[in-house]
Formats: C-alpha cells, structure tokens, sequence
C-alpha cells in the first residue's frame, strides 16, 4: 500500500523542517514599534504627535538646561558669562541661583554656623522613620522612634534639653498610671486617671522641674526662632507633624462618626464637614487673625504652632473620611465575629477592624498625607517663608530680580521627589499586606 | 412548685453609670455634651471680652458702606462707591466663573487623559502618564504662579503688535496675547431690546433654553417611535435646526456683531479683556484638577468588568451601541462621585486666587474689606459660611445623584 501511495505523490517529506526564525516583521524591534505605535491610522497619528509635542519640550528645555550655567553671584553677570560663551540670544537657565542660595532654600534663615542641627535632625528623622516604614527593621529600634520628636525638637529650636525631656516624661507618667490602675480600678477609670495625671503634671509640675534640672546640669544649645525657619526645613517640620498628628486624630474622628452614641456622631459630622467645606487658606487665615479673639487674653503662641494645628485639623477631617471608607467597606460578619468573641468596643476595634479598615484605606490615607504635603506650600499667604514665599524673596533682591523659571523648576523637582515617592511606598505597602489572590 | 423571684431588687447604684453598658453610653454622652458646653462657652466668653476689650462689637452694619475700593475684574456693576455687600457679591461671581470655567476645561482635559493614559498606543499612555504624575505631585500653588510668570514674562508686550513689520501678530486676526491679558472678541448689539446688556444676554439663554428642551421633546417622540414601530425616524437636521435657527435669528434681529480687539494707543482696545490672573488661574487649576480627574476616568473604565463588553458582543450588539447602553453607564456610577469632589477641591481651590491676585471671594470679603473695616470676626465668618454652603449644596446634589444611580438590589 505505501509504495503505491508513494508513486501517486510527486514527493514526501520525510524530515522536519528545521526551526526557522520568525519573518522581521513579527519578531525584536519591529514588532513591538509597529504594534505598540503604528498600529492602526489612529495610532499613526497619535504616535506623530506625541512625537512632535516631546521634540518640542525637549527641544526647547534640554539645551536650556544642560548649558545653565552654574557659577555667577548675579543674573547680570550669569548674562554676561552667556553672552561670552554662546552669545546674546542663547536661552540658557541661569542656575548660579540655586548654587549660591541653596541654604536658603533649604534653612530659611536658620543661622549659618547651626546648619548643622538640621542636618543631624534630617538623618535622625530618617533613622526614626525607618522602622516604622519597613517591618524589616529590628522592632526595637521603634523606642528611637518613639523618642525621636523630642530629639527633634530640641535639635530644631534648641533651648534646655530638659524641657522636652520633662514634657516626655508626661507620657510615660501616664503608661505607667494605665499600667498599674487598671488591674485594681478597671479600664476606664485607669484611662481617665491616666489622661488626668499627665496635664495636672504639664500644668504644674513639668517646668519647674526642668527647671530645676537644667540649673543642676544645663544642657542647652542656641535658641533659634520659629521665624528664622524657612524653605523645604520648613514644608518637612509641618508636614511631617501634620502627618504624624493628623493620621490617629482622623481615626479617632472615623470612629466617632460610625459610632451609636448620638451626641458623640453628630459632633464627628459637624467637625468634618464643617472643616472639609472650607479651604485651608481660610483656616490659616483664621489662625493667624482671629485665634487671638478666642483664647484669653494675652495668649500668644507661635505663629508655626497655630498653622501645624490648622493643617492637623484639616487633614485629620479628610483622613477620618477615608478611614470611614475603609470601616464601611468591611462585611458586617468581621464585626459580629469580633462580638462574638466578646471582645470589648477597643479590643474589637484594635484587634479585628481597625488593621482590615486602615489596610483598605492606605491609598487614600497616602494620598491625603501628599495632598497635605503640597499644601504647606500655602502658608506663604501669612507670612511663613516656604520655598515659594523664599523664591519670592530671593527674586526681591537686586542680584537675582527677573529669575523665575530655575527656582521654579527646582522647587517643583523637590516636591514631586518627596511626592512621588511617598505614592511608591504606598503601592509598595498594599502590595506587601495583600493577603488574597496572590 | 418553682416559685418565680424576681432578681433581688438592688435599687439605683451610682456605679451602675459607668460599669453597667445599658447606663454607660448615655453617661459618655452627658460628659462629652457638658465637656462640650464648657468649651464653646469658655471660647464665646473669651472673644466677648477680647472684643469688648478692643471696643469692637459683633455687627454686619459694614455691608452697606460703601466700599472705597475698585475691583478690576468683575460681571456686574460695581465702582470705589459701592457697599462692601456688592463688593462681596462681584467676589463670588468671580470665584463662581474661574469654578465653572475650570470645571468644564478639566473634565475636558481629565477624559482625554484619562481614555489615552488606557491607549495602546506606549507613547502616548507613557506621555500622559507623565502628564498625571507631574501635575499630581507638584503643589497647585507653585502651578499658578508659573503659569502667570509665563503669562507676563513670556507673551509680548502690546508694543510688539505696532507697526508695519510687528514682532507679534494676533490669532486668527481676533485673538491677541499679550503680557497684560489676553484679549477676545466680544459680541455686542447694534440694536438691543433693553439697555443693560445683561438682560438681552437672558433673552438669548432663555430662547437657547427653550431649543434645547424642545429637542428634548423631539427626541422623546422619536424614541416612542422607534419603541412602536422599530424605525428610528431621522431627526439630527431637525435638531441642528432648532437649535441653530431660534437663537440665530433672534441675535440677527438684535443687531449682533462681532467687537474685534485692536491696537488703540499704547494698548488693545475693544473685545473682552482676559487678565493674566483669571488665564493663569484657570489654566493652573483646570490642568490640575484634569490630571486627577485623568485618574478617576482611568479607574472608572477599568473599573467595569471585561465580561460585560464581552456579553454585549455575544448578544450582538455593536461596539459603539455597546459603549453608550452597557459601559459607559457601569462606568460613570464610578465616576460621578469622585469627580463631584473634584469639582469641589477645584472650587475651594479657587480661593489660591490670591497668589496671583484675582479678585475672587476671599480677596474681596475676606482680604480688602477686613483689611478697610477690621471686621476679622464677621468678614472671615460670612466668608467660612459660603464655601461651606456652596460644598454641601454640591455634595447634597452629589447625594441626590448617587441615590438614583444606586444598583436596586432585589
């Protein structure tokens, strides 16, 4: 049968085809460029135009930048070192300005000879910070964390170490008054006794005793001012303390706006909506105008204070919207398997709800966290020289009048660093607490 | 023979207040109220004795003196003799119209971001996605007063237009640009029905709005139409009709022509006049709030689940009917409601006018007449109760929308 099978076709194939690389234009480079570019018309035409839109930034912006010149004490003579080197009509950034006041930028007017203090406070708050972000980092070193604001604040404004160490020891007055009253008065007699003791030792006790310790051993470096404190020194102390305050302020308001009791749930609406309805200048206007006609007379406090409560308040109202999210968003079953277990209101909220709620609320937490961030940039409108407000006054000088686009460019590259990455760690945390569909 | 006790009758205990749960909520409460209480009165005493010590008193009288200062961008009368009250009043036009005009161009701006950001296209997508972040991640503030540099420091003087060979020319004929504004041309009548020209602009919408219902009563009867007999009749030179012609005419009858800007002097003349503040503002805000809202549409569309364009393509139906009958509704319950919120940060937003100065609400009330009349108390009140009645009139609309939306679930 096969050999006539054989006869009645021309020829068989007996071997395989070799392997053959595939034709160009399915294959590397082409490929790609033809299906990810040229697709379709469309995509033809989309493609020439963005083309054409980044040939004409770049074009425009990469020799403007790359030929900026570095070394000048002015912009008449950052035009003059121009004209010499690529002519007259060369557009060339000028950024001696960001050379020659890059402490500005960075410190304000923070005294020179203490630059110092801020750096070292820069790495200790990134050492502080670093447990708290990363698991991976020994969990001891969150006690570093815990003392890192009283650290800060001495380094910061200086003065007596022994006051920020008396107002510490508030807190651990009070752990330790929870720690030793709960057993014998009950849970919430020992909160109370622990919210009271620590503000009758602030009220009284705490300043004559750092007081006194400071004349025994005085520790003390240079006061500095709050209105020496400028620049990204003085974005990164309000929005970090507004992070730090506003995230446990917002839960509490969460809370309070889910809870049964009426009186409690009204006043959680009232607050957050009332804040969330008005923009942040108005606040800070009402920080800096109108504070004084609410408190005694006489009260004076610190300008920067007011505005870290201001942007507390605010972000907290927005934060405590995104958490009520997280809470809403959780099936009934979690609560009622938290009841049934007899778990008390804190418990249930502190061991089942509260870690579930936050991890679906993390993208809109970070989200307000940047969104404050960006708004420290608005407390130039009274009066606190942020980096914009400083970009003003540098302009205002005689050496550097008519410089806008560099101090620009450099202040918007600062921000959308910090920004940027603060939207990367929150991607990188939700990725890291997934727990289904993995 | 059991005998029915009643538990042995204790009585009220004080403790019962705070370890009984059926006393203990209602104790909090109390607490808090009267914690409350002392607070608010401690604050009202506090500013009564500040104020009293000052020799001011809580008044509004304010509002009907006249004012004493001029405002240079504004939408109804208003002159230096007006009261603070009308001065109030131009500052929320203004800070209406950069809300209003901002909304439309970032929803516009947000969409076409938003639907190329999804786009096969890697250039693209990757173009917008630079778009997104680097609006997202850089402070409005620093935004606007970028752009308004650019605005004033980059367009050319009015000079540059002058002579036989000018260094700057104008868009189209119609539109220049310049670094004090940028000027358009305006539309007026050479024989109006009233005098205030407001008023003929009412009759215009009013007949503008009658088209447009009419149109939709057109289509209504065209869909009951088409549900009876199954033939569409055809109906779009009908629509354009109605709405093109009405208005049309009725501007013709009014004597409507076009008031071209041009070199008069030192500067432009004639046309609308644009300041850089309310250009700078607008574009700052739009493309902020458009790089968000680029985001949300992203989301939303993502957001619709892929077996429903595939069940649409099963049953038969087209891609352009299955884009207006199956996803765009599924996506747009996703996306009404942040982007509301949108449009209300970019409302609140507005209030950065400052920087550049535009005249909007919180420059007027809340910035020269505080500064006239030190009134801090009454101007920053009034000027906290606007925006808070504009944001929960927005989000009471909000609510009203997302309840008719809301999937009934049987």
């Amino acid at each position: 049968m096969s050999d006539t099978h054989a006869q009645t076709v021309a020829f068989v194939r007996d071997t395989m085809v070799e392997e053959q690389e595939p034709p160009l234009s399915q294959s590397g480079a082409y490929k790609w460029i033809h299906e990810n570019m040229f697709s379709t018309p469309l995509n033809v035409i989309l493609t020439v135009v963005s083309l054409f839109v980044i040939w004409t930034v770049l074009s425009h912006l990469l020799p403007w930048a790359v030929m900026g010149i570095w070394d000048a004490d002015s912009l008449a003579q950052c035009r003059e070192i121009r004209d010499e080197i690529y002519g007259a009509d060369a557009s060339v950034a000028c950024w001696a300005v960001i050379s020659e006041r890059w402490n500005q930028l960075l410190f304000g007017f923070y005294p020179p000879e203490l630059y110092w203090r801020p750096v070292l406070a820069f790495v200790l708050f990134l050492a502080a910070i670093a447990p708290v972000l990363f698991a991976s980092v020994p969990r001891k070193a969150l006690w570093f964390s815990a003392a890192a604001p009283f650290v800060l604040y001495w380094l910061l404004w200086g003065g007596s170490l022994w006051g920020p160490i008396a107002v510490a020891a508030g807190f651990a007055l009070g752990a330790v008054v929870m720690r030793f009253a709960a057993p014998a008065l009950g849970a919430l007699a020992a909160v109370l006794l622990a919210i009271f003791v620590p503000l009758l030792y602030w009220f009284t006790l705490s300043g004559p005793l750092a007081g006194a310790l400071n004349a025994v051993i005085p520790l003390e470096l240079v006061n500095v001012r709050s209105n020496d404190m400028g620049g990204f020194m003085l974005a990164m102390i309000i929005g970090v303390s507004g992070i730090a305050l506003s995230l446990p302020l917002g839960i509490v308001l969460a809370l309070g706006r889910q809870s049964d009791l009426f009186i409690i749930n009204k006043c959680s609406v009232i607050f957050i909506e009332v804040i969330r309805g008005v923009p942040l200048i108005v606040w800070l206007f009402t920080a800096s105008l109108l504070l004084n006609y609410f408190l005694p007379p006489g009260t004076n406090f610190d300008l920067m204070l007011r505005v870290i409560i201001m942007v507390t308040l605010f972000s907290s109202a927005y934060i405590a919207e995104v958490v009520r999210g997280g809470l809403a968003a959780l099936p009934k079953g979690q609560y009622e398997a938290a009841d049934a277990l007899g778990l008390d209101y804190w418990k249930s909220m502190r061991l089942i709800i509260l870690p579930q709620a936050l991890k679906i609320s993390i993208p809109g937490i970070v989200n307000t966290f940047i969104g404050l961030f960006k708004d420290t940039t608005l407390v130039v409108f009274i009066g606190l020289l942020d980096p914009i407000g400083l970009s003003n006054a540098i302009r205002a000088s005689t050496d550097w009048n008519g410089i806008y686009w560099e101090l620009f460019v450099f202040i918007g590259l600062c921000f959308f660093i910090f920004c940027f990455s603060m939207g990367r760690y929150s991607l990188f945390l939700e990725k890291k607490l997934r727990r289904e569909h993995r | 023979m059991t005998t029915m006790t009643d538990p042995p009758g204790q009585g009220f205990r004080l403790s019962q207040l705070i370890y009984d749960t059926r006393y203990r909520s209602l104790t909090i409460q109390v607490v808090a109220m009267i914690v409350l209480m002392l607070l608010f009165s401690w604050l009202v005493s506090n500013t009564i004795h500040n104020l009293q010590t000052l020799g001011k008193d809580f008044d509004f009288g304010f509002l009907t003196q006249p004012s004493g200062y001029d405002i240079n961008q504004r939408l109804i009368e208003y002159d230096s003799q007006s009261t603070h009250g009308r001065a109030a009043i131009v500052g929320i036009l203004n800070t209406l119209l950069v809300a209003v005009l901002g909304c439309a161009l970032a929803t516009v701006l947000g969409v076409i971001a938003g639907v190329l950001r999804l786009s096969n296209n890697w250039l693209v997508s990757r173009l917008m996605a630079v778009y997104v972040e680097g609006f997202r991640n850089v402070p409005l503030l620093l935004w606007i007063v970028l752009i308004f540099a650019l605005m004033t420091e980059s367009t050319p003087a009015p000079r540059a237009f002058r002579g036989d060979t000018p260094d700057a020319s104008m868009l189209f004929d119609a539109v220049a640009i310049t670094n004090r504004g940028v000027y358009v041309p305006a539309i007026h009548f050479a024989s109006p029905f009233f005098t205030n020209g407001a008023l003929n602009w009412l009759v215009v919408l009013v007949v503008l709005g009658a088209s447009i219902f009419a149109i939709q009563r057109l289509r209504h009867w065209a869909t009951a139409k088409q549900e009876a007999t199954g033939d569409r009749p055809t109906t779009w030179y009908l629509i354009l009709g109605i709405l093109i012609l009405p208005t049309g005419l009725l501007m013709l009858l009014m004597g409507a022509f076009l008031d071209m800007p041009s070199l008069q002097g030192f500067n432009f003349g004639g046309g609308i006049h644009l300041r850089n503040s309310l250009i700078a503002l607008w574009l700052a805000l739009s493309l902020y709030t458009g790089a968000f809202i680029a985001e949300i549409v992203r989301g939303g569309i993502l957001a619709v689940n892929k077996g429903q364009t595939e069940a649409a393509y099963a049953l038969g139906i087209r891609p352009s009917t299955t884009m207006n009958l199956v996803i765009l509704p599924q996506a747009l319950r996703v996306i009404i409601p942040p982007l509301i919120s949108q449009f209300l940060n970019l409302t609140k937003n507005s209030s950065l006018a400052i920087a550049v100065g535009y005249m909007d609400v919180r420059s007027t009330l809340g910035g020269i007449t505080i500064n006239q009349t030190g009134r801090e108390l009454e101007g920053m009140l009034l000027l906290g109760l606007f925006y808070l009645v504009l944001s929960l009139l927005i989000s009471g609309v909000m609510n009203v929308y997302n309840a008719s939306v809301k999937l009934k679930e049987r």
